[in-house]
């Protein structure tokens, strides 16, 4: 186990804050997606306060990890993190998806400090980790790069091209988290496309996998570090989540992929993370 | 003048290679990927000096092109490479959402541009990759016309900062212009022969079909200025201005469709700041066939017969 009880504790209740802080922006700025942004806060939380190296004030270091969002639609919980984090001030994050804001509806690396790589239109995330992680191992650099992706994002046929190169190149500094949510923007992923084993497909490209529950920050803390340690071939990280996790009507519901919050639904949100408004 | 006027044919892709494995030499951080049509490209020629700096991917273009951009967020000056139909189709989304989107330091190099894969058929021409490439922000379009030419905008491109699409052509063409001489500079237009009547402003290999096209009028005594736009994006709208101003007509000879290229890019400069009569000789929005080069050149109205045709047009509505 590589956290101690007293790091597990304080992630877990950051992720909270963070869940209660998200629905609190995104009802106020009536835009935005809640679900997949709910799915994935233990895995960036675990990633940004626990095991990436990333520095806020020197932001550009040539030697820092490099964490991209694939899935850029969860926009609001990296920003959130990264301004928890320092990146820019939190003050800024009313600002998300307003004009004249440098925090784009998707990730914007040419306006968000801490943003690596603009994403937003799936699965373009991966193969440009791979250039990333290329460009380590040519400069020896020992940084790795980390790879947020969506289970209806592993549909882009562009993820399994790239999942071929990363492993003809031994891309083992690369590092590939599936959000395993089950759920994508028009309904449930074994309706819309059943993606069938997905653990199984990775194996069969030649990749290392690791199968996780993705609300868990210990095994997410431990899965990542376990991944450090195989070489020859990238890992990947099948993280099973609920996407809208926290929120019990959100949960497993397609509906809150993208849609604004109303008054009575952000009050109930609220309650059940704790919080009377 | 710029222009020598030679027999010694090379063809464009093989000087590419070679200036790209040179450069390689003189750059460390220079990288070069390519989608398994490396030995057509010439990419290869790279790869097998540097096959640690070498990537091919494969048949999986966009997969290519956004390795290329993760390459340069770490300081790499990636080229990629792949035939011209497929960077702006298989391609276009990472083209446009990762590279020019942020602006990032990534060369895409289009080859077997235009018809010049010619027996390969309609579906490996690329008639409309500068309209694509031109409509995205951020984006520097360098089209090639010589070997000299391919030598120098290579090493141009490689030393500029930021996305360039670097327009090749996979064909034998014959050195015209004087390399001692001759000046690349990116977004400077080149004027190669002085004229007073009209100005026919080409691009890549239309531009030797210009040149002959200018020797034709001037027989007929009409003095035709001939000028090289290398860079269709960002134009040179100075340059363009002050021929229309001096000569009071404009052709535009280009190896693509009409819609969308650089006679485009000419009329949008010149209806705004200087109104001439304008005649554009391109692809008229058809799809093209298999065959020789200069034979479908000839039939899909890219001679220096039409540029003729096209220039006593527009010298008839100059009056």
């Amino acid at each position: 186990m590589s956290l101690s009880n007293e790091r597990k504790r304080f992630l877990e209740e950051t992720c909270l804050g963070l869940r209660r802080d998200l629905i609190k922006l995104l009802f106020g700025i009536q835009t935005g997606h809640p679900g997949g942004s709910l799915s994935s806060t233990e895995i960036m939380t675990t990633l940004y306060f626990e095991k990436l190296r990333v520095d806020p004030k020197n932001p550009k270091d040539p030697n820092r990890d490099r964490f991209i969002l694939g899935k850029g639609h969860a926009a609001p919980m990296l920003y959130m993190i990264l301004a928890a984090r320092g990146f820019f001030p939190q003050d800024d994050l009313v600002t998300l998806r307003q004009l004249d804001s440098h925090l784009q509806g998707h990730p914007c690396a040419k306006k968000t400090c801490g943003v690596e790589l603009s994403t937003g239109p799936l699965g373009l995330g991966l193969p440009a980790g791979l250039g990333m992680a290329m460009a380590a191992k040519l400069d020896g650099h020992d940084y790795r790069t980390v790879v947020l992706m969506g289970d209806g994002e592993l549909q882009e046929g562009i993820v399994w091209e790239a999942a071929m190169s990363a492993s003809k190149f031994a891309a083992d500094n690369l590092l590939v988290i599936v959000d395993n949510n089950g759920v994508q923007l028009d309904g449930t992923v074994s309706e819309i496309m059943p993606m069938g084993d997905i653990p199984a497909k990775w194996r069969s490209f030649g990749w290392n996998v690791i199968e996780i529950d993705g609300h868990c920050v210990e095994a997410i803390a431990d899965a990542v570090d376990l991944a450090a340690t195989v070489k020859g071939v990238p890992t990947v990280i099948v993280a099973k989540t609920v996407k809208g996790k926290g929120v019990s009507f959100m949960e497993g519901k397609s509906a809150w992929h993208g849609k604004p919050i109303g008054k009575e639904e952000y009050a109930n949100a609220m309650k059940e993370l704790g919080v009377t408004v | 003048m710029s222009t020598i006027m030679t027999n010694t044919k090379r063809a464009i892709r093989d000087v590419y290679g070679e200036t790209l494995a040179q450069l390689g030499r003189e750059n460390p951080d220079i990288v070069a990927l390519d989608a398994d049509v490396g030995s057509s490209s010439k990419s290869i020629v790279f790869g097998k000096e540097f096959p640690k700096r070498y990537y091919n991917v494969g048949v999986a273009e966009a997969n290519m092109v956004a390795m290329a951009a993760g390459l340069a967020t770490a300081g790499k000056i990636p080229f990629a490479n792949t035939f011209a139909a497929f960077m702006v189709l298989r391609a276009a989304d990472p083209v446009r959402s990762l590279i020019a989107y942020t602006g990032l330091n990534v060369k895409l190099a289009g080859t077997y541009a235009g018809l010049s894969d010619s027996y390969d058929g309609a579906s490996h021409h690329a008639i409309a990759d500068i309209a694509f490439m031109r409509a995205l922000p951020n984006m520097t379009v360098v089209s090639v016309s010589d070997p000299v030419e391919a030598e120098l905008a290579t090493r141009a491109v490689a030393a500029y900062k930021g996305p360039v699409y670097l327009r090749l052509s996979r064909a034998e063409v014959p050195v015209i212009l004087d390399k001692a001489s001759y000046n690349f500079e990116i977004g400077k237009g080149v004027t190669l022969v002085e004229g007073k009547d009209l100005t026919i402003v080409a691009t890549g290999y239309m531009l030797i079909k210009a040149l002959e096209a200018a020797e034709i009028l001037a027989k007929r005594g009409i003095q035709a200025r001939v000028v090289n736009i290398h860079t269709i994006k960002p134009i040179d709208a100075a340059l363009l201005i002050r021929c229309a101003q001096e000569t009071g007509a404009v052709v535009t000879a280009e190896e693509h469709n009409v819609y969308g290229g650089l006679g485009s890019a000419v009329a949008e400069v010149l209806t705004r700041q200087c109104p001439v009569p304008m005649e554009f000789v391109g692809i008229e929005d058809t799809f093209t066939e298999s065959g020789d080069y200069e034979k479908l050149l000839a039939k899909y109205g890219l001679s220096a017969a039409h540029i003729v045709s096209k220039a006593e047009l527009a010298l008839r509505r100059k009056g």
